[in-house]
């Protein structure tokens, strides 16, 4: 099963190594790992896209805290919460399949960024899944190039 | 804490430049430490001069693997932190053995390193190594000084990681000018680790959970790991064992935690454990695991481990909780507190069918070898270690058959009398974990019984023993083999035995060369004397015993199979 884990972590040089060698030496397997500083200049907040079942889970949120720069470790899972992934595309397209393209766009409420003759740039915010379909529907235009942040996560209303 | 960050350094006060390296010696005596094991180098340079005033506090080891083994052995005999200080690049690079040696056994260490300039650090100088990088995997943590400032602080973190919770190895990488650069102002000293909070104490129902369990067991059985030493909580498990009426196996590293003269005692289990402590586990109906971690040199194949028993798990570390195993009695806290807890609500239960089925076992199955044999046996001459000895020496082992033999026939009666690599199986500890240990216990017989491959991997500290009179006795049972992994080729690779026959030199020799005493042991009829005989010399001992080259260790769980289905060997 997929999981969203935060972990909130000082904001010091050697803990993403510190996070990713430990999750390679065990063997956890990573979708995305994503890291930005938080309101707190001194503390950073990890978003780690993990896949496993309960056992690993439990193991991935174990070892985290186990990390000593590590401060906390959540799993989003059964918690409501806004998941966000952050995607620029550039997709080949002609001038006469521009505008089929852009109805594409518009049902995702993706944001043309750039336009040259033969392509254009989308930028598209959403869970994954979403991001995926997109992506789906662009693979017959040809998708020239492609980048993505990995997922961020916040639980909804006032916690923590 | 106010008091603390006011509290001016003695060197401060007295006027002296408060460098880096004024920081770390005077930090370090802060933290009560009488013995630090090191090598020197470019880097160090103003750490070491620092300590010119101090050196009867400093151990000079020949190799810097030596130095983390014999603070690794200091620490696991006194259960204080060991310090280690090496330079930067190669220096250490060799602590790295030692490190995770450490770490696999959770052994209170602190390790300095020098560390290139700041200014340096990135650009490939000279003795460079991304050290923080490279020991990431084998430290409990690890931290780049950047900034004066910071050293004091950073130093008594260290400690303080390093020897709570579960303890494990720190390293504090210092460069050049940190050491060197002064302080204006008075050092920053207060612990901060916003991240670092060990659960200690138990969750009271699950106390009362595992209480319940024990008292209403018919079979139970508890298994002691490592952590039962590393808490100071032996005399506790005995207590336990004692008022619930319940039979106590132990790991390798837990040796000694129990006496193994009470008739509660299983020994050890596991691959080379005592036949009746494998099938006490398997046929237990509670398994109460104390500071132990279910490794796979101890469970055999984990799908038919205990596989009658409802687990009851006290660990100080949550992440060992349902690792390997699934739990159902979770109790994460130090080992001494959920003791103490305990002992409140069990209560004694006869079990009479239980202790009398145990029995029977010892009886059916006792560990044994041909004493008979006109050959010197190795498990003979451990057992007439142990007579000399009256059982009261510390023991520190290499790694193999050997190691094996001892944990197998020495009488362990006291926590931190076993010094052993369990977790890491590191060859070449022995020796100069023997060094740290006498150094640790100077009135205290030290033996180490070593392999004669093993012995070679380090003994180069045999100068530091002769250097700093520390009469540790090797006894090498010399096979001429790498004999544990012979036994392995013998039973499982059709005798085919590549790359395990080796010609050691002359031990005997080599001791004298080095300015020990040294001791050749060919018959029998001399093992007791020559032991006797070097536990009355002075200084350092080294006997080369000439035992039967193709002895196995029995009983033995082959690899992956269940406990029960262990091979018992020709005698039984
Ligand atoms: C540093 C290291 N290298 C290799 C091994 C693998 N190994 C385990 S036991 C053993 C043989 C040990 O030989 P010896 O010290 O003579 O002990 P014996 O088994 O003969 O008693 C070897 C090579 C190891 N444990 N450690
Ligand atoms: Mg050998």
């Amino acid at each position: 099963m997929r999981h969203i884990i935060s972990a909130l972590v000082q904001n010091e040089p050697g803990v993403l190594a510190h996070v990713a060698g430990m999750f390679a030496a065990r063997g956890f397997n990573i979708d995305s790992l994503v890291v930005g500083e938080t309101e707190n200049p001194d503390l950073s907040r990890m978003t780690i896209v993990v896949r496993g079942d309960d056992r690993v889970l439990e193991q991935v949120r174990k070892q985290l805290a186990k990390v000593v720069a590590v401060i906390r470790v959540r799993d989003f899972s059964g918690v409501a919460h806004v998941e966000r992934d952050l995607m620029l595309v550039t997709i080949a397209v002609t001038a006469e399949r521009r505008g089929q393209l852009m109805d594409l766009i518009n049902i995702f409420r993706g944001r043309v960024v750039d336009v040259s003759p033969k392509s254009v740039m989308v930028q598209l915010t959403g869970p994954e899944d979403k991001v995926e379909a997109f992506i789906e529907c662009c693979r017959p235009y040809g998708i020239k190039e492609l980048a993505r942040t990995g997922v961020i996560a916040m639980p909804r209303g006032v916690k923590e | 804490m106010a008091k603390a960050k006011q509290k001016k350094l003695k060197s401060a006060q007295k006027g002296k430049a408060c460098t880096g390296a004024v920081i770390f010696r005077e930090t370090l005596e802060a933290e009560g430490v009488d013995t630090i094991f090191g090598y020197p180098g470019g880097v160090v340079l103003p750490i070491f001069d620092e300590l010119y005033e101090s050196l009867d506090k400093f151990v000079l080891t020949r190799h810097e693997q030596g130095a983390a083994h014999a603070a690794d052995g200091y620490a696991r005999s006194t259960g204080k932190v060991g310090v280690v200080l090496a330079t930067s690049g190669p220096g250490a690079c060799n602590l790295i053995t030692g490190l995770a040696t450490a770490h696999m056994d959770s052994i209170p260490i602190v390790a300095f390193t020098g560390q290139v300039k700041t200014t340096l650090i990135g650009n490939d100088a000279f003795q460079e190594a991304d050290v923080t990088g490279i020991t990431r995997p084998v430290t409990k943590y690890n931290i780049l000084v950047k900034d004066v400032k910071d050293l004091a602080r950073i130093i008594h973190e260290a400690f303080h990681v390093a020897r709570t919770g579960r303890p494990g190895p720190v390293l504090v990488d210092i460069p050049f000018d940190v050491s060197m650069a002064e302080l204006a102002g008075t050092p920053d000293k207060q612990i901060r680790l916003p991240g670092y909070k060990p659960q200690l104490f138990g969750n009271p129902r699950q106390i009362q959970t595992a209480a319940k369990a024990i008292n209403a067991a018919e079979r139970p059985v508890i298994y002691a790991g490592g952590g039962v030493i590393l808490a100071n909580a032996s005399d506790l498990l005995r207590q336990l064992a004692k008022q619930a009426n319940v039979p106590v196996t132990t790991t390798l590293l837990a040796l000694g935690a129990f006496d193994q003269e009470n008739p509660l005692s299983l020994n050890m289990l596991g691959m080379h454990g005592a036949a009746y402590a494998n099938f006490a586990v398997q046929d237990c109906d509670l398994l109460v695991a104390i500071g132990a971690r279910f490794e796979d040199r101890v469970t055999g194949n984990l799908a038919t481990f205990a596989p009658k028993a409802k687990i009851v798990h006290i660990d100080v570390d949550p992440s060992s909780i349902a690792k390997n195993v699934k739990v159902d009695i979770p109790v994460v806290g130090d080992a001494a507190n959920i003791l103490k807890e305990l002992l409140k609500l069990v209560e004694h239960r006869p079990r009479t069918a239980w202790i009398e089925q145990i029995g029977k076992w010892k009886k059916q199955y006792p560990l044994t070898y041909d004493r008979k044999a006109g050959v010197i046996k190795p498990q003979y001459v451990i057992e007439q270690i142990c007579e000399a000895t009256k059982g009261e020496a510390i023991v520190a082992t290499g790694v193999g058959q050997h190691q094996m033999w001892t944990a197998q026939f020495f009488r362990w009666s006291f926590p931190r009398q076993i010094i052993s690599s369990g977790g890491l199986g590191t060859m070449g500890f022995g020796l100069p974990a023997a060094n740290g240990a006498q150094r640790g216990n100077p009135d205290k017989v030290v033996v180490s019984i070593d392999g004669d491959g093993s012995f070679c991997m380090t003994m180069q500290e045999l100068a530091t023993a002769v250097n700093y009179s520390l009469p540790v006795k090797s006894m090498i049972l010399n096979n001429g083999y790498l004999g544990m992994v012979r036994q392995w080729q013998e039973l499982f690779f059709g005798k085919r035995y590549s790359a395990t026959p080796i010609k050691s030199p002359d031990f005997a020799a080599l001791a004298r060369g080095f300015g020990a005493t040294g001791m050749v042991v060919t018959e029998k009829s001399e093992v007791r004397e020559a032991i006797e005989q070097s536990l009355a010399t002075n200084g350092p001992v080294v006997i080369d015993f000439h035992v039967d080259p193709e002895e196995n260790v029995w009983p033995m769980v082959p690899a992956g199979k269940s406990l029960h289905e262990m091979k018992m060997g020709p005698l039984a």
